[in-house]
């Protein structure tokens, strides 16, 4: 018995439209008997994850939060990915926008600076991620260097910077030791949509995102570029694209997203700058634009799918006492199950049997 | 001198993981397969590792969990890339957050917990020799069996008909395959074997490197051991210099931190960090001879029948 693949004359859209909801079928179905293994009664434990989330207003604001920096991050990201352009450091450039724009709301802190404040805090965290995104970027186009492991080693270095800055220069004085700054003051926060609740201003970003790379991919030369050179390098060549400035361009646009996405967290949801401040929004991302199948539509769908199994794995801690690493699990599952039905739209897969005959017929 | 002493000890356990799963890494890339999934495979072979050997006492049995772990999780990536065809890259990438979070639900009761951390060499006589004495003679099985797995895999690679075959494989599959070599079966064999050496690395941290388990104790080691791979040019050899820089580098860090200095901590924890992307960019620029990686590498292969 053997596994055969035969490439499709033709990309099945049909599948392209269905797969991904394959996958997160596949998901559910394995997750339901880890549930079983851990002693949970999977039914009960797959409504904490997935439905009860949806049922009142605090968490289906909390579900918008979350998804905001994800499908922020994953639009950035899957721009790199179709340029075939390996970004995997996203969650440091969303930790260096932060940085970098909370530079200025603790600069700014106490004294009498207006309402600039907040938007000059939102071009620096985008200004500093796209920089720190360069870094690996030029070092793949000028010297070679792989850009998947540079871009990840920066994240460590991005950790430990924030870590320095919260336990030294930027520690609040009055807050007994915590490694945090300060609150930042309303002007350099991001305001809430609607009164007291959770929802801020970046959702409505977030949209804009969506929108202009929709636009981007769709409608300009520089979309189309992104998507040969990705598609078909030696086409690419011979277009007389330049595949180096495109690394260049993906990695700076997804970098600026992603700080953008940093400090709209930091100055929204949290409030002040402290370790911890992603529950690894940079790494889940990735899921998040494979999902969505590197469309920003798609990925505006799959952003609010992931950001609901970070608050179910929340909840399910809480009220089932299932170890939060399961939503890690379910993600890297949910990834691994979207890749291989990605497989099924480009090839069609069987199941042969006595396969000796098969190839002595065809050869 | 004995501060010399600690600090080559020091050094060769904080290399030993690092050359363990580098050297799986190199074999697998050799087949022209890039699995970017060793930081997932380790941390789970250390979880593994260090349940079995807290339920049993044992670290040999403790070393075989985590290398069973590790392989499991190879033959995941194998079933993907080359059952499948997948982009090895992004199945990479899944590997790893599932590696992640699986260990954490392994490794949960293990925190705080303690072993015996696994036994070093005493050879009366020999290991007492003052200054290379417990240098040469001291040392914990990992150490011996990681370099007696490095020159295994060079005698495999260069000195066998096999290796010849692999190599072949990773340069040139479509040749390969023309030939009659069966790509993907020699693929799998490597990807297990990378898959068996990074859960053995793994493994090694909580059972001799700190003789406890926590969440995320890899600490970006698997990925650090994907740039040996290319800091080596894919020659076993020079894995060994490689692995051993950069266990000096995080202990020479780890000591200046203690003799302090003024510069703050976080500083020098993400020297070895820095130094992986100053090391991979000097060796890509030193290259203008054209690329030494295997010509196939994190290609797919679909066999045309």
């Amino acid at each position: 018995m053997q596994l055969v693949l035969e490439k499709r004359a033709e990309r099945s859209n049909a599948i392209a439209l269905i797969s991904p909801l394959i996958a997160i079928g596949l998901t559910i179905v394995t997750m339901s008997i880890l549930f079983a293994i851990l002693g949970k009664n999977p039914i009960s434990a797959l409504g904490v994850y997935f439905i009860d989330p949806l049922t009142d207003s605090y968490s289906l604001q909390e579900l918008v939060v979350k998804a905001t920096p994800l499908v922020m991050i994953a639009v950035g990201l899957s721009l790199c990915y179709l340029a075939n352009a390996w970004n995997i450091g996203a969650e440091g450039q969303f930790l260096v926008g932060a940085v970098a724009g909370s530079w200025l709301a603790v600069k700014t802190q106490g004294t009498d600076a207006g309402y600039w404040v907040l938007p000059a805090m939102l071009l620096l965290g985008a200004a500093a991620g796209a920089l720190y995104a360069l870094i690996p970027a030029i070092c793949k186009v000028r010297f070679g260097a792989s850009e998947i492991l540079t871009s990840l080693m920066l994240v460590y270095v991005a950790d430990l910077f924030l870590d320095y800055l919260v336990r030294g220069p930027w520690r609040d004085p009055a807050g007994f030791n915590f490694p945090t700054t300060a609150e930042f003051d309303p002007v350099a926060t991001v305001p809430v949509l609607i009164e007291g609740g959770r929802l801020h201003l970046g959702a409505i970003i977030a949209l804009l995102v969506v929108a202009a790379a929709t636009v981007l991919l769709g409608r300009t030369i520089k979309g189309f570029e992104i998507r040969v050179v990705g598609a078909a390098p030696r086409a690419a060549g011979f277009g007389g694209f330049n595949s180096n400035q495109l690394i260049l361009l993906t990695f700076a646009i997804s970098g600026a997203l992603a700080g953008l996405a940093g400090i709209i967290e930091v100055a929204g949801p949290v409030g002040h700058l402290q370790p911890g401040i992603s529950p690894g929004y940079g790494f889940t991302a990735i899921i998040v634009a494979f999902l969505g199948r590197l469309n920003p539509i798609g990925i505006l769908i799959a952003g609010l799918f992931l950001a609901l199994t970070f608050i179910g794995g929340e909840q399910a801690q809480i009220a089932m006492k299932i170890p939060l690493d399961v939503t890690k699990v379910f993600q890297g599952i949910l990834l691994f199950y979207v890749l291989a039905c990605d497989s099924l739209i480009l090839y069609r897969s069987r199941l042969i049997f006595a396969s000796r005959q098969v190839s002595s017929g065809t050869g | 001198m004995e501060l010399v002493e600690a600090i080559v000890l020091a050094v060769l356990a904080a290399s030993t993981p690092l050359l363990i799963a580098a050297t799986g890494e190199l074999v697998a890339e050799r087949a022209g397969v890039l699995n970017l999934g060793v930081e997932g495979m380790m941390i789970v072979g250390a979880a593994c590792g260090f349940a079995a050997a807290w339920l049993t006492g044992s670290t040999t049995l403790g070393a075989l969990c985590g290398i069973v772990a590790g392989t499991l999780l190879s033959l995941i990536f194998a079933v993907m890339t080359l059952g499948l065809a997948v982009n090895q890259v992004a199945t990479g990438l899944a590997l790893t957050i599932l590696g992640i979070g699986l260990s954490g639900l392994i490794g949960a009761r293990f925190v705080g917990e303690k072993i015996t951390p696994a036994a070093h060499l005493q050879i009366p006589g020999l290991t007492d020799i003052p200054l290379i004495g417990r240098i040469l003679f001291g040392e914990d099985a990992f150490v011996y069996l990681s370099l007696a797995l490095v020159v295994g895999v060079w005698l495999f690679l260069y000195r066998t008909r096999a290796g010849l075959v692999l190599r072949a494989i990773g340069d040139n599959h479509v040749s390969a395959h023309a030939l009659g070599y069966p790509v993907l079966r020699i693929r799998l064999f490597a990807v297990m074997f990378g898959g068996a050496c990074a859960g053995l690395a793994g493994a090694y941290l909580p059972l001799a490197y700190t003789p406890f388990f926590i969440p995320g104790m890899t600490a970006g080691r698997g990925w650090i051991a994907l740039a040996l791979v290319v800091f080596s040019s894919w020659q076993p050899g020079r894995l060994v210099v490689g692995a051993y820089l950069f266990g000096a580098v995080t202990i020479l860090q780890l000591h200046a931190q203690g003799a302090g200095f003024g510069i703050p901590s976080q500083f020098m924890s993400a020297l070895p960090y820095l130094a992986t992307v100053i090391v991979l960019v000097l060796i890509s620029r030193a290259r203008t001879g054209g690329s030494t990686a295997p010509a196939a590498l994190g290609t797919v292969f679909v066999p045309d029948r």
